[in-house]
């Protein structure tokens, strides 16, 4: 696939000496959903804000579909739509004006039909004579896209999508992007909820202290680095773990009723069926088995967590 | 070369400065009714206070009743603090809200910037001066001596003190200081710049001392459109518009170019 955004060598530093980013390099492929993860003030915003022109770089170099975001600064804006985290709003202002003020500061022609689609894709057209602040913060979010979508972008940015907002809204967002990406939309999404990532990414990227230390198919990322955690629930509970079983490291947890072992999935031996055998020798019975593959979550924290041993 | 490029993005994005004129107009006929009324009132106070109780003392300045003699200054000082009120409010409010965001991410130069809120703000300070105009007829007999560069003179007015309240909104990080300009700096100097007298009528060495205001050479240059004579030259009054222009223009220039106080 083709690349929409690259960046190279991305640099942000401010008067104060801090740096917000340092050399980040990144290409995102057409038609993708892209999740930038980090811990807060990892630099996820103040690179999405280099790319749409919000913040200056420092150095490097950014390209959107095709156009340099300094010389081709008209090119890449007119490619992009953001949806940025905080809710900014003009209060008095109603809901079908905002999204086509949008589209007319974007430098495109009027075009009602498509407006009308965005909004009633977004659940917003019945709304749409209300002023921004009868709305819900879950609307306003809603109104947010549409402004961004209003220019018929090719990108679109969401920063935080689900920042505050409730499971039930979280969950149609969710199913939106899902139908976004249906048109060919590239997606760029930051969060710190994993799961978000995890429902939607195609791939991921792991942003720490200003560098991208991570980025990786999700799948791929799943099974490289998950751990599988092997639930085994005994008949009878134990007082502690015997020293025959020493060489897996289990633990156990329900007073004494389960006992977990964590294991590679891609290790050559995992060591699932010798620790079986070990408990059949020894007579622990058991009445379930129970696996579970770790999250996006563990494995960011792990990731993080090195960084800073390191 | 052809005005559009293949995505259908003009070259000059004149879509994005009638949207932002038209949101500015919009955010303007929200508030018509003070809008409007204030100015009427303003100046129907004006007429009572110093074209009634002190204008029958003084009749004459220059040859001319005065009560006609205020008109241009009245018209001046409305349209000095609209201009700067209604363009730094103009990009005050999105920075404050964080509305910005859209600005800056659109593929808008800083020259269509400037021309749709200055556009915008000067058009309403351009209603503004008529309104005052209109109403000043009702108390008193004007004409015009020269009604073109009356207009030209206004929208000249209208245009530098609208780029001034632009920088003043960009420069602003509160709401005191974005009052404070207007109120104490450009307010007494309107007063002291001969709005309600001819600076002839000073004695020296205030009269001297006055020629260093330039709202004096702008309040002295509308009147001469008036009356066809005024405080100083006509050329004088010019020179100082164009130079405020240039002045506004320059720093704006700057503002963008650095991004100051715009961006990170």
């Amino acid at each position: 696939m083709a690349s929409i955004i690259t960046v190279s060598g991305l640099t942000k530093s401010y008067a104060s000496g801090f740096q917000a980013l340092k050399g980040v390099d990144l290409e995102i492929e057409e038609g993708e959903i892209f999740a930038l993860l980090g811990p807060n003030g990892a630099g996820k915003t103040t690179m999405i804000s280099i790319i749409c022109g919000n913040v200056r770089p420092t150095g490097g170099s950014v390209t959107v579909a095709g156009h340099d975001i300094i010389r081709g600064y008209r090119g890449s804006r007119s490619a992009i739509g953001l949806v940025p985290q905080e809710l900014h709003t003009d209060a008095f202002e109603r809901v079908i004006d905002t999204v086509t003020f949008s589209r007319g500061l974007f430098g495109k022609t009027h075009n009602d039909a498509y407006i009308e689609k965005i909004l009633r894709d977004l659940s917003l057209w019945d709304k749409r004579h209300n002023k921004m602040l009868e709305l819900s913060g879950g609307m306003k979010r809603r109104v947010m896209i549409a402004k961004a979508l209003s220019h018929e972008p090719r990108v679109l940015f969401l920063d935080e999508p689900t920042a505050g907002v409730d499971v039930e809204l979280r969950r149609d967002m969710w199913k939106l992007i899902g139908e976004l990406r249906q048109t060919g939309v590239t997606i760029i999404l930051t969060t710190h909820y994993i799961e978000e990532a995890e429902e939607m990414a195609d791939r991921v990227g792991v942003i720490n202290k200003g560098e991208l230390i991570l980025v990786e198919e999700k799948t791929a990322l799943m099974k490289k680095l998950g751990k599988k955690t092997l639930t085994v629930v005994l008949a009878d509970p134990l007082a502690a773990v015997p020293p025959e079983l020493a060489q897996w490291q289990v633990t156990l947890k329900a007073d004494g009723h389960e006992m977990e072992y964590v294991f590679d999935t891609q290790a050559e031996r995992t060591g699932v069926s010798s620790l079986l055998r070990r408990l059949g020798d020894l007579g622990i019975a058991y009445k379930d088995l129970n696996t579970e593959q770790s999250s996006l979550e563990d494995i960011f924290v792990s990731l993080v967590h090195q960084e800073k041993a390191a | 070369m052809s005005g559009f490029n293949p995505q259908g993005v003009s070259r000059f994005n004149y879509r994005a400065i009638w949207a932002i004129y038209r949101f500015e107009l919009h955010r303007f006929a929200r508030t018509l009714l003070t809008g409007l009324l204030v100015p009427v009132i303003t100046t129907s106070l004006y007429f009572v206070v110093f074209g009634g109780a002190i204008g029958s003392r003084m009749t004459q300045i220059d040859g001319i009743a005065y009560a006609a003699f205020i008109v241009p200054g009245l018209i001046m000082m409305s349209m000095f603090t609209e201009s700067i009120f209604n363009a730094s409010f103009g990009i005050y409010m999105p920075k404050f809200s964080g509305t910005i965001y859209e600005l800056l991410s659109a593929p808008v130069s800083a020259v269509e910037t400037i021309i749709a809120y200055v556009g915008a703000a000067a058009t309403k300070s351009m209603i503004v001066g008529i309104i005052i105009f209109a109403t000043a007829h009702l108390f008193v007999d004007i004409h015009v001596a020269h009604p073109l560069a009356m207009a030209g003179f206004m929208m000249l007015i209208a245009i530098s003190f609208c780029l001034f309240g632009f920088i003043l909104g960009i420069w602003a990080q509160s709401f005191e200081q974005l009052q404070v300009i207007p109120l104490l700096l450009i307010m007494p100097m309107t007063f002291l710049g001969g709005a309600f007298y001819s600076i002839h009528m000073l004695a020296e060495p205030w009269r001297t001392i006055t020629l260093f205001n330039p709202i004096v050479y702008l309040i002295s240059g509308f009147r001469w459109t008036f009356f066809g004579r005024g405080d100083v030259g006509i050329g004088f009054s010019l020179l100082f518009i164009a130079g405020m222009l240039a002045v506004c223009l320059g720093v704006i220039g700057w503002m963008f170019r650095t991004g100051y106080r715009l961006k990170k």
